[in-house]
Formats: structure tokens, C-alpha cells, sequence
């Protein structure tokens, strides 16, 4: 499903875009005009990340959105019915983004029903490699969800394959080691790195890790098929406010 | 990669795919150096001839006299150097990153005593040296702030989540996850992703090997009862796999804080308040909420109030091999002071909630018993804590003058 909403879009444009926020992140009202903001400016898709007390993947962008949306009481039934909303309201394909734990403790099988029955394509879960993941596989699978599993540049070539024959929707490249948030320099180092991922899957490619501007894009068009902004628009909001982010989606000219 | 690193269904590898293929050389390492006889000949002599093992096992006579019960024997971990059981995970450790030529080595700590192993180690073995500490275990530990810096590590102090040990650990994974090249993370307790529980149990079953054959030396039988306090539960399992097939009762003491019914507390075993999930790599008791939130933890003692515990521990209260109670920070302040008056040992804060639930126990155990307590660390650390639960008055008059001093 998710798959072919991407072959179709990418049709139509080089590379799409997608971003990514935290649910509850300034709050939950917010959080709904960012999103909104985002579609009306050209998003093509999106990963909502329920908050989560160890986010050990992300950097102090991420990690610390995630600590004050908790703080301010966010809850997972909370997240899943503004996901919803979401969902009915915007026609792009949303996603989860968040830890094991979050699915574990909710009941993996009930939460893959629920993406499902509210509309959501898809997850990606960062502490959670094929060899962990039976159960998750399983229930995303009879739910018709796409797993997304992540390539990094550490990842042998034999493993790429591996990885990529558990995924669905597309593969996520990490740009780089470290956690979220960090630059990236998006040279020649990477096209090395991009050309070994494509090699190892016939699924849509995204990068992700500090992508932030126009030239970034620029760079990946036609090397991977969608850029992925996480830290960036939340760095925005944090200093300028919602307001600016609608501008900003803009100057990317996907 | 097979799945791997399970205890009845408690562990696992939960990692970021960045970390995958380092935690592979970690284990390949690791394997071949456990079934290399001459491995753990090294390490036995390094721990021998730089932290005075084997570390002796002494009969606390007065205590005995005192509760008119078991014999009660202390296993001396505070008499290593750096006066904890945590050196012993440390140097096994830096054998294994001498092994894969890496060049730094990074650490979370609590207590700071598995900081200062860490920094020990680095500087003894040349390694670049990073500690990851909780903002407010930092205030509680500073002198072990203070020995890490002059041993040359660099402490890294940790402004995120609850400001403790499990956010220590997570600054330490964020770390890892760029510089696995030359890194090497080295996780303190049992607990982690695979292969890290098996692996410093391993290292720490050096405790447990001692005591048995100390106690079989010295008395001609077993124990009946071992305790151990228990934080991720790396002392606890160095000493109980000693005796996990002897008809050895085994007691794991972990930090009772105000109360269990509190909510104040690190109970994750003794308690009802915890939950199995996964975190921070593994599958295991958490304090979370119903969301897989983690939960504030409290104790007296830094080095004991995580909110996950070892797998391993996990499946031996499943299985009911391991009993596991709790002492309360006021149980712990008491038991502290009668192990200073009567036997003149100094248990760290930690290793003392091993004491409390010995003492709370020993009336009810015959003349003919024997009773183990594992002594993981000694209590010089915990100056200023002790001071103050003690409300020292002459302690107080000196730091009042050397507050003075320095602004003067
Ligand atoms: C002296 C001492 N004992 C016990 C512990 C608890 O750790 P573990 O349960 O891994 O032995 C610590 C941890 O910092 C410690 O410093």
C-alpha cells in the first residue's frame, strides 16, 4: 500500500519529503498545526513519534521534545487518537515512529489493529532489529502495515539483504553514525554508501540524519527517493515558533 | 545473527542497526575469550596482583555474638582497588578491548565506583577515558567525581530524564553509537543488550568462586544463606553463581528507599510495582507505568536505584531460584552503623542493604547455620550521605570552615 503511494508520487517528482514530529510536542493543539502546515506545504509523508522516557536513538532535539511532551502529560491513548484525527484529515500516508517498548507494553497485536483501523501505514522502530521482532512482523503483516527497517553505514552488505527482505513501504538509510540531530556533509563520502543500499533492495530508499536545507536535498536527488527532515523543523519551532515551519517546507522546493 | 542472549525469556539485543555489528565483534571477542583457558588465567592474575584478590572472606565474630544465631561471614569486595566489586567487571573488560585494539573507553556510573574502575583501568591500560553521570548522583558522589578527574577521565555530567544511572546509560549509548570505531562501552552492571549480562556475570563469578572454596576452607560446609544487594545485579550474580547448585538459599536485597508501599523506592523484584519491558537494549522488570513509561526511582543508595534489573536475576526470581527482599533507606542507615561499631567494616551504602536483610534475618536462624554477606563496596564514598543521615555535628563544623576557606 504504502509502497505504491510512493511509486505513484514518485512519478511525479524526483524525491519526496518526509518529516517528522513528536506527538504532544509543544502540545497536542500545536502539534495538529504543524502537521496541517506541513501538508498544506507539500509533505508527501510523514512519522509521528510517540514520546517514549529513553529514546536512545534520538539526539538532544528529539530527546528533549520527547521529555516535555511527557512531562506535559502526554499519554499513548492520547497520541493514537490525534493520529487518527490526522489521519481522516490529511490525504498523505502517516507513520509511526517510536520505541519497542511503547507497542510492548499496549500489546503488539492491539496496536498494529489500531494503526490499522485508524489509518496509518506503517512503523518505524528503531530498537527493534528482524532478529527481536517475530511478533511485531507477524502482527504488522496480517494487519497489511509496512515495517521500515533501517539501513546504517555499518551494515555489511550480506546484512543489507537480510534487513531488506523483512521491510515494506521503503528502507530508511541513516546518513550517518551518532544519534538524530547532528550535521551530516552531504559529499561524496555518501555516494558510496547510498549506491550499496540500492543495491541490496528494490524498495524506495529515504536518508535520514541531518538533512536540513534545500542543498541537502539537491545532493540526494536521484540517489535516494525521499529525503527525510526529523530535527530540523523542530529546532525551527523550538526558535522561531509554528509559524515559520509552513515557510521553510516551501524553501525546499520538492 | 540468531536470536540470543535469552534467560527464560528475559534479555535479548534490542539495538539501534548502528550498533549491530559492533555488539557481533563484541561477542565473537568475548566468546573466544571465555572458552580460552589461559583468558581467565590473565585475568585472575591481573585482578591478583592489582586489586588484591582473592579478596578474603572474614568472620564477623561480634556480629555473630551479637544475634546469638548463624555464623555470619563477609566476603571483602570493598577490598579490591577502588574498593568495590566493580573492578572486576572493569579489568575483564579491558583485557577484551586490548583484544579488539580499540583506544577509549566510555562508562556510565551511579555510585561513581564503577566510574572509577573504569578510569583506572583506562589510565593503568592507556585507553582515553569518558564517564557518563547523573547530575544528581554527581552532588551525592562527589568524591568519586573528584578521583575520576585526577585519574584523567573526563565526567560528563547528565542534565536528562531522571538525572541518575539509567540516563547515564543512555548519554553512554548516544556516545557509542558515534564512535564504536575506537570505543568501547563499558557497561557496568549485568543488564544491557546481549552479550553484556552473560558477560560481566562472567567476569564477576570470580566472587562467587572464591567464597565457596573460602567457606569450604574454613568451615567444612556450605552456607545456608548468601546476600547480596542488588542495583542491575552485578555483585548479586558474581556471588550467587558460587553456589547456584548447592542446597544454598540465595537472597538479593534490593533498595527499599521510604517503603514499598511509598512509591519511593527501586524495587523491581521484591516489589509489585514493576512491569516486564523492554529497555535500553533488554527485555526485563521495569518500574514503568501502563504506557512503558519509565518511573522515578528513589534510594539512599546512587549505585541502586535503576529502574531495570539484570535478565539473569529476572529468571531466578521466575524460577524461584533467588529469594529477593527489600531494606528501606532508615534499615539501611541502622545496619550500616552496628557493621562499623561492632566490626569495624564500612560497607558502601549499597552493600549495606545486603547487611540490613542479614540482620533482619539472623535471629531466626540457628547457631549451627552459616550466613554469607557480600560486602560489593566500601563506605568511604558516602561521606557526605552518611554524614547527614548521621547529622554529624563536627562534620558539619569542618565543611562550614573549608566552605570559608575557599572564599575567603
Ligand atoms: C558498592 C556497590 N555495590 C553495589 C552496586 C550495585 O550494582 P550491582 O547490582 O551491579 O552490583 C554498586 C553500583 O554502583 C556499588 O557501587
Amino acid at each position: 500500500m504504502l509502497e505504491s503511494y510512493l511509486l505513484k508520487k514518485l512519478q511525479e517528482k524526483k524525491i519526496l519529503l518526509m518529516t517528522h514530529i513528536v506527538l504532544g510536542y509543544p502540545n497536542f493543539e500545536d502539534s495538529f498545526r504543524i502537521i496541517e502546515t506541513m501538508v498544506n506545504a507539500g509533505v508527501d509523508l510523514m512519522e509521528l513519534q510517540i514520546p517514549f522516557s529513553e529514546p536512545v536513538a534520538d539526539g538532544p532535539v528529539i530527546l528533549h521534545a520527547n521529555q516535555k511532551s511527557l512531562a506535559a502529560g502526554a499519554r499513548v491513548e492520547r497520541c493514537l487518537d490525534m493520529a487518527e484525527k490526522v489521519a481522516e484529515s490529511f490525504d498523505i500516508p502517516f507513520l509511526f515512529m517510536s520505541y519497542y517498548n511503547i507497542l510492548f507494553k499496549y500489546g503488539v497485536d492491539k496496536f498494529t489493529k489500531k494503526m490499522s483501523d485508524i489509518g496509518i501505514y506503517g512503523a518505524i522502530v528503531p530498537d527493534l532489529p528482524p532478529e527481536e521482532g517475530d511478533a511485531y512482523l507477524k502482527a504488522m503483516t496480517k494487519n497489511n502495515l509496512a515495517p521500515i527497517f533501517i539501513f546504517s553505514p555499518t551494515t555489511p552488505d550480506e546484512r543489507l539483504k537480510y534487513l531488506a527482505s523483512f521491510g515494506d513501504g521503503f528502507i530508511y538509510c541513516v546518513a550517518r553514525k551518532g544519534v538524530t540531530g547532528k550535521n551530516t556533509s552531504f559529499s561524496k563520502d555518501l555516494n558510496s554508501y547510498l549506491a550499496k543500499c540500492r543495491k541490496a533492495t528494490k524498495l524506495p530508499l529515504a536518508l535520514g540524519f541531518g538533512v536540513k536545507e534545500k542543498k541537502d536535498i539537491d545532493f540526494l536527488k536521484g540517489k535516494v527517493d525521499i529525503a527525510v527532515i526529523g530535527s530540523e523543523t523542530i529546532r525551527l519551532v523550538d526558535n522561531q515558533g509554528v509559524g515559520v515551519v509552513g515557510d521553510f517546507i516551501k524553501s525546499l522546493k520538492i | 545473527m540468531i536470536k540470543r542472549g535469552y534467560y527464560d525469556g528475559f534479555g535479548g539485543a534490542f539495538l539501534p542497526e548502528i550498533l549491530v555489528a559492533t555488539f557481533n565483534e563484541l561477542d565473537n571477542v568475548f566468546a573466544q575469550a571465555k572458552k580460552d583457558p589461559a583468558f581467565w588465567e590473565e585475568y585472575k592474575e591481573i585482578m591478583s596482583d592489582y586489586s588484591c584478590r582473592p579478596t578474603p572472606l572474614t568472620f564477623a565474630e561480634n556480629l555473630t555474638r551479637h544475634f546469638g544465631g548463624p555464623r555470619i561471614y563477609v566476603k571483602r569486595e570493598d577490598l579490591n582497588h577502588t574498593g568495590a566489586h566493580k573492578a572486576n567487571n572493569v579489568m575483564g573488560q579491558g583485557l577484551l578491548v586490548k583484544r579488539m585494539g580499540k583506544t577509549r573507553v566510555i562508562a556510565e556510573t551511579g555510585a561513581g565506583q564503577h566510574g572509577v574502575a573504569t578510569a583506572t583501568m583506562a589510565a593503568k591500560f592507556g585507553f582515553k577515558c569518558t564517564i557518563y553521570m547523573g547530575e544528581v548522583d554527581m552532588l551525592r558522589q562527589r568524591p568519586n567525581v573528584f578521583w575520576m578527574e585526577r585519574l584523567g577521565a573526563e565526567v560528563i555530567p547528565v542534565l536528562d530524564g531522571t538525572k541518575i544511572l539509567k540516563d547515564a546509560i543512555n548519554e553512554a549509548f548516544r556516545d557509542w553509537v558515534k564512535n564504536m570505531d575506537t570505543t568501547h562501552y563499558v557497561l557496568g552492571t549485568a543488564c544491557g543488550p546481549h552479550p553484556f549480562p552473560e558477560m560481566v556475570s562472567f567476569f564477576q563469578s570470580i566472587i562467587g568462586k572464591e567464597a565457596r572454596k573460602q567457606i569450604l576452607e574454613k568451615e567444612g560446609r556450605l552456607p545456608a544463606r548468601v546476600y547480596a544487594c542488588v542495583g542491575g545485579g552485578s555483585n548479586a550474580l558474581g556471588i550467587f553463581q558460587g553456589f547456584l547448585d548447592d542446597p544454598v538459599e540465595l537472597v538479593g536485597v534490593e533498595a527499599g528507599g521510604l517503603g514499598l508501599n511509598s512509591g519511593r523506592h527501586a524495587s523491581r523484584l521484591a516489589s509489585k510495582d514493576a512491569s516486564i519491558g523492554i529497555a535500553q537494549g533488554y527485555k526485563t522488570y521495569f518500574l514503568q507505568n501502563n504506557d512503558g513509561q519509565m518511573r522515578e526511582t528513589h534510594s539512599v543508595a546512587a549505585g541502586l536505584d535503576y529502574v531495570g534489573v539484570s535478565p539473569i536475576l529476572a529468571k531466578l526470581k521466575e524460577n524461584g531460584r533467588v529469594r529477593f527482599e527489600s531494606a528501606t533507606d532508615k534499615e539501611v542507615i541502622d545496619a550500616l552503623s552496628m557493621a562499623m561499631k561492632k566490626e569495624g567494616l564500612i560497607p558502601a551504602l549499597e552493600s549495606a542493604h545486603a547487611f540490613a536483610q542479614a540482620f533482619k534475618e539472623a535471629p531466626q536462624l540457628s547457631k549451627k547455620d552459616i550466613i554469607i554477606i557480600n560486602q560489593s563496596g566500601r563506605g568511604d564514598k558516602d561521606i557526605f550521605t552518611i554524614a547527614d543521615a548521621f547529622n554529624d555535628p563536627s562534620w558539619r563544623e569542618f565543611i562550614k570552615g573549608k566552605a570559608e576557606e575557599y572564599n575567603a
